[in-house]
């Protein structure tokens, strides 16, 4: 993972959705939240999970990977951007090859847009705004090491399992304890 | 993007829009200001009172919003907060005084003279007519304290009426009332950040994950630190899906859980006798009386396994330093004093009070619902906290006042009984602000009717509401970013909100209207020629001196350089005192009171034709009656329409369109199914107007002593519905079309995905 990086902790999610409404005060795209939010176990309880860019390490950012255009880049630091809008085509193969679902396409512009950890805040040494105002710490900004202080009993992995593949990301999943070695199961297979 | 692609193409997986047509500001957006200015203030929303900076562009705009690390929040906002900006340059804003002439007419703009002398000539006509009591006031706490204090002394000074209250006795009277009579005084005991301290957090009737999101950072760094957590609901809220212990009682039945609580810890020894007898008066009625709930006893009242009452007892019983925290949820009862009072018994009970990490505390749902009972808006109440039958407060208040105390009204009406005695025909005239009673009062019906049996209502408001609508004359005041003065927060820390912009051209501040129609009036006019929040405040300072919440030391310069200071504050070098009771109680004796509490049915039990219990609340992305929040893009499109929430057990799938049908109303929801609701209870949110408003369905059954409506619990019948209640659009001024219309709020006919309203994907 990166070192400071974005910690997703479903079980503090109260699914309020003020990332979502903080995301699309972002500057760079206001009114498009770049996070999902997703009511994970509808009718069996009050659980929810935001879904961020999870910037995938190991293999190479599949989103970036894909694309025909070239148009999404992956930073030195590991942030792999919004695909440029001079570049993208609109062809929606990342949308397709993400495995946690993350970019979109707007569908009146033909572009697409995801998250990028709020690099105009985190560059400059801000948090995200996700994670600035999400009201329960679900979203944490931080290194491992600053998670920890702060929540000695936490534990997080970067490793995620679709099927037989493993792909390590930039970003982190608090996880129960004991898991943290154990890649995370990572949805439909 | 506005109103563009929604539903238009059929979507491959993965791909979707942004949902960008619904979570537009109304406004628009404004992007890359050159030479912004961030003022900091606070939200105005709840009664966690976030700090947050209001973005302003060069030219005096407010565009958007920046996390302040503030003391309370720590940068954290809801979804209401980020967005609570959005009403500052809104369409539907009011921007000119509305009248008609007769009822049934549509309003038309008048000149502020024209509606001022209006309000005037009809305030001397009914007052002469009938007598001064015959014109009320009715208010609110969502305004500032200078605000709340003003409308009190108008009330009682320039229109010389009794019937002065607020909103808050739909809110936080029943608290108020039990605390009153426990410690002498109405306030939580501690500050939030003694959660950090504590080894047991109890909550009962608070869906603090959805009402207070914020304060749900306080919970976790408590956990973090060991904490147990102990929530009680009738709903598996997100707050209690990972608590510790969840007690999912029948709603109306809290004091019986608490009594039975009460009982295993008497029984097990698990009480502090030291602390019994050292600080409190009244323990041996309450041991008597508790000693009937045994577990299985108050298990059978509330529908609860008795070894979970066991489990609560002892982990509460045993905790070295706990605290205990509750909401509407126990207090919106015909018995909401006594449910607050077994609580406050459980905490005297076990000493847990008064120190660091032991403590208790309402959870005020206002952005000012402290502030606004402290000052003198409550029918019953002089500012500081004092009581208008108090011969020596009322000589105080008289004086600085500059009135003969005999000129001084007795106490009056509360807020639901000023509406009834409009409907009953004693009330003949009401000027009403920062309420929308039409949407938030009970049995909707009657309220109406209350509203069209006046012979003038005025309504003061920044958005047209529901009952402003209806009112006679309407008068376009600003929103909390265009206006200075304190609030006072759940914990009793008061903090100021700071001015952003300029009110636009045609609205003016309650305060200017409140001292306008005073000198206009005539009477008393001098005492009402404040020329700003700081002039009002100056005055409240001296008003609240000696009172219970002094407030007397509290200057805007020490609150600025401090980020907020709690009272009493007696004086300009006093620190402001963030815990109560350390040393002694706020009674003569410094000792607090127990009251022996025998639980009783709600005022409507289920029957046959009625079989199920119906219960109220609020969601994450609403704030009240709806009248600020039903206008925000991205809150409507979170939460478009209300819904009743339903057990599986009952055979109805997620939404169908069901009816919920009680004595007074009947209204069809989608049906949101889930597993996390009692059976037995149907929730209902209350934001939304008739004919899909909750409240056409409620009870107005009071407590006899708070006169709080029973808003949390009646019963009702559910029925397989042909077309689910087609939810009304926030109303606008004639001629105007609603921004919300773009919203598509109003066809929606589905649920939302969770309590919390629609998930992204849709």
């Amino acid at each position: 993972m990166m070192n400071r990086t974005l910690f997703i902790d479903p079980g503090r999610c109260i699914g309020c959705q003020a990332c979502v409404a903080a995301c699309r005060e972002c500057d760079s795209h206001r009114g498009r939240t770049m996070i999902h939010l997703d009511y994970v176990d509808e009718g069996n309880s009050a659980a929810a999970m935001p879904t961020v860019c999870m910037h995938c390490e190991d293999p190479v950012a599949p989103c970036a990977q894909v694309c025909p255009a070239d148009a999404i880049p992956v930073g030195p630091d590991g942030i792999v951007h919004t695909a440029a809008k001079e570049r993208c085509i609109g062809c929606e193969n990342c949308v397709h090859a993400c495995p946690f679902g993350v970019p979109k396409l707007d569908l009146t512009e033909m572009l697409q847009y995801k998250c990028d950890m709020c690099y105009d805040r985190t560059s400059r040494g801000l948090s995200t705004m996700c994670a600035t105002v999400c009201p329960t710490g679900a979203i944490f900004y931080g290194s491992y090491e600053e998670l920890l202080a702060d929540r000695p009993h936490s534990r997080a992995s970067d490793l995620f399992g679709f099927s037989d593949s493993l792909v390590q990301t930039g970003c982190a999943m608090v996880v129960p304890a004991g898991r943290e070695s154990v890649s995370v199961p990572g949805g439909y297979v | 993007m506005k109103g563009s692609r929604r539903g238009t193409i059929e979507k491959a997986p993965g791909i979707g829009d942004f949902r960008q047509a619904g979570a537009q500001p109304a406004a628009g957006w404004t992007t890359h200001e050159k030479d912004e200015r961030l003022v900091p203030t606070h939200c105005c929303f709840c009664g966690v009172q976030c700090g947050m900076y209001l973005r302003v562009s060069t030219d005096g705009r407010v565009f958007g919003v920046e996390p302040r690390d503030h003391d309370i929040n720590k940068m954290k906002l809801c979804p209401k907060g980020v967005t609570a900006y959005q009403q500052v340059n809104h369409p539907d804003r009011l921007t000119q005084p509305l009248m008609r002439s007769q009822r049934g007419e549509p309003l038309r703009p008048v000149s502020w003279d024209e509606a001022l002398d209006r309000v005037v000539s009809e305030i001397r006509r009914i007052q002469e007519t009938y007598g001064h009591d015959a014109f009320g006031v009715y208010s609110g706490s969502s305004m500032t304290t200078e605000k709340t204090y003003l409308v009190g002394k108008f009330a009682r000074v320039a229109l010389g009426t009794a019937n002065v209250d607020y909103n808050g006795r739909l809110c936080m009277v029943s608290a108020g009332a039990g605390n009153k009579k426990a410690f002498n005084v109405d306030r939580a005991a501690n500050p939030w950040s003694d959660m950090l301290l504590t080894d047991v957090i109890l909550v009962a009737g608070a869906n603090v994950a959805e009402c207070f999101p914020v304060m749900t950072q306080y919970f976790w760094a408590a956990r973090d630190r060991g904490a147990k957590l102990i929530t009680v609901d009738p709903r598996e809220t997100a707050l209690a899906r990972t608590a510790d212990i969840h007690v999912g009682l029948r709603p109306g039945t809290d004091a019986a859980f608490f009594n039975g609580v009460l009982h295993v810890i008497e029984r097990d020894g698990l009480i502090d006798e030291r602390f019994i007898a050292e600080r409190t008066v009244g323990w041996d009625e309450v041991r008597d009386v508790v000693a009937d709930y045994t577990p299985e006893r108050a298990g059978n009242i509330c529908g609860l396994d008795p070894a979970l009452i066991e489990k609560v007892a002892r982990m509460w019983g045993e905790a070295d330093k706990a605290m205990a925290f509750h909401a509407r949820g126990i207090e919106h009862h015909i018995q909401g004093v006594g449910n607050v009072l077994t609580v406050i018994d459980l905490v005297l009970a076990t000493g847990q009070i008064g120190a660091p990490g032991k403590g208790y505390g309402t959870i005020t749902g206002q952005g000012n619902g402290q502030g606004g009972r402290e000052h003198g808006q409550k029918c019953d109440q002089l500012p500081g906290q004092r009581s208008i039958d108090d011969p020596e407060a009322r000589s105080y208040v008289a004086q600085v006042w500059g009135i003969d105390e005999s000129e001084l009204p007795q106490k009056g009406l509360t807020a639901v009984e000023i509406i009834h005695a409009a409907e009953a025909g004693d009330v003949k005239g009401l000027i009403g602000l920062c309420n929308n009673p039409l949407v938030s009062m009970p049995k909707g019906n009657r309220i109406r009717r209350g509203y069209d049996a006046l012979e003038f209502h005025c309504q003061l408001d920044f958005f047209l509401s529901e009952t402003a609508e209806r009112a006679d004359v309407v008068l376009p005041t600003t929103a909390w970013a265009e206006d200075e003065g304190v609030t006072t927060n759940a914990e009793g820390r008061i903090v100021k909100h700071n001015k952003a912009t300029e009110p636009p051209e045609g609205v003016r501040t309650d305060w200017w209207v409140i001292c306008e129609i005073a000198r206009r009036l005539g009477r008393h006019a001098d005492k009402f020629s404040f020329d700003s929040p700081r002039a009002i405040f100056e005055e409240l300072r001296v008003a609240s001196k000696g009172g219970f919440a002094d407030y007397h030391g509290v200057t805007y310069e020490r609150i600025e350089e401090t980020g907020g200071i709690f009272w009493p504050c007696p004086s300009e070098d006093h620190p402001g005192t963030p815990r109560l009771f350390e040393d002694r109680f706020f009674h003569p004796d410094g000792k607090a009171r127990f009251t022996a509490v025998k639980w009783i049915p709600p005022a409507e039990e289920p029957d046959e034709e009625f079989p199920m219990r119906l219960t109220t609340g609020r969601t994450v992305a609403h704030y009240l009656s709806g009248n600020q929040t039903r206008r925000i893009g991205a809150l409507v499109e979170q939460a478009p329409r209300p819904w009743v929430e339903i057990h599986p057990s009952l055979g109805f799938a997620n939404g169908d369109p069901v009816k919920v049908v009680t004595r007074r109303g009947e209204v069809t929801y989608p049906a949101l199914v889930v597993s996390t609701i009692r059976p037995d209870t149907a929730f209902v949110p209350y934001h939304w107007a008739s004919p899909a408003a909750a409240n056409d369905l409620t009870v107005d059954d009071l407590d006899p002593t708070s006169k709080i409506p029973e808003f949390k619990v009646c019963a009702c019948r559910l029925e397989q519905g042909a077309e689910v209640t087609v939810v009304p659009l926030p109303p606008v001024e004639p001629g105007k079309t609603p921004y919300s219309d773009e919203m598509g709020s109003t066809d929606d006919r589905r649920p939302p995905t969770a309590p919390q309203g629609r998930g992204t994907a849709r």
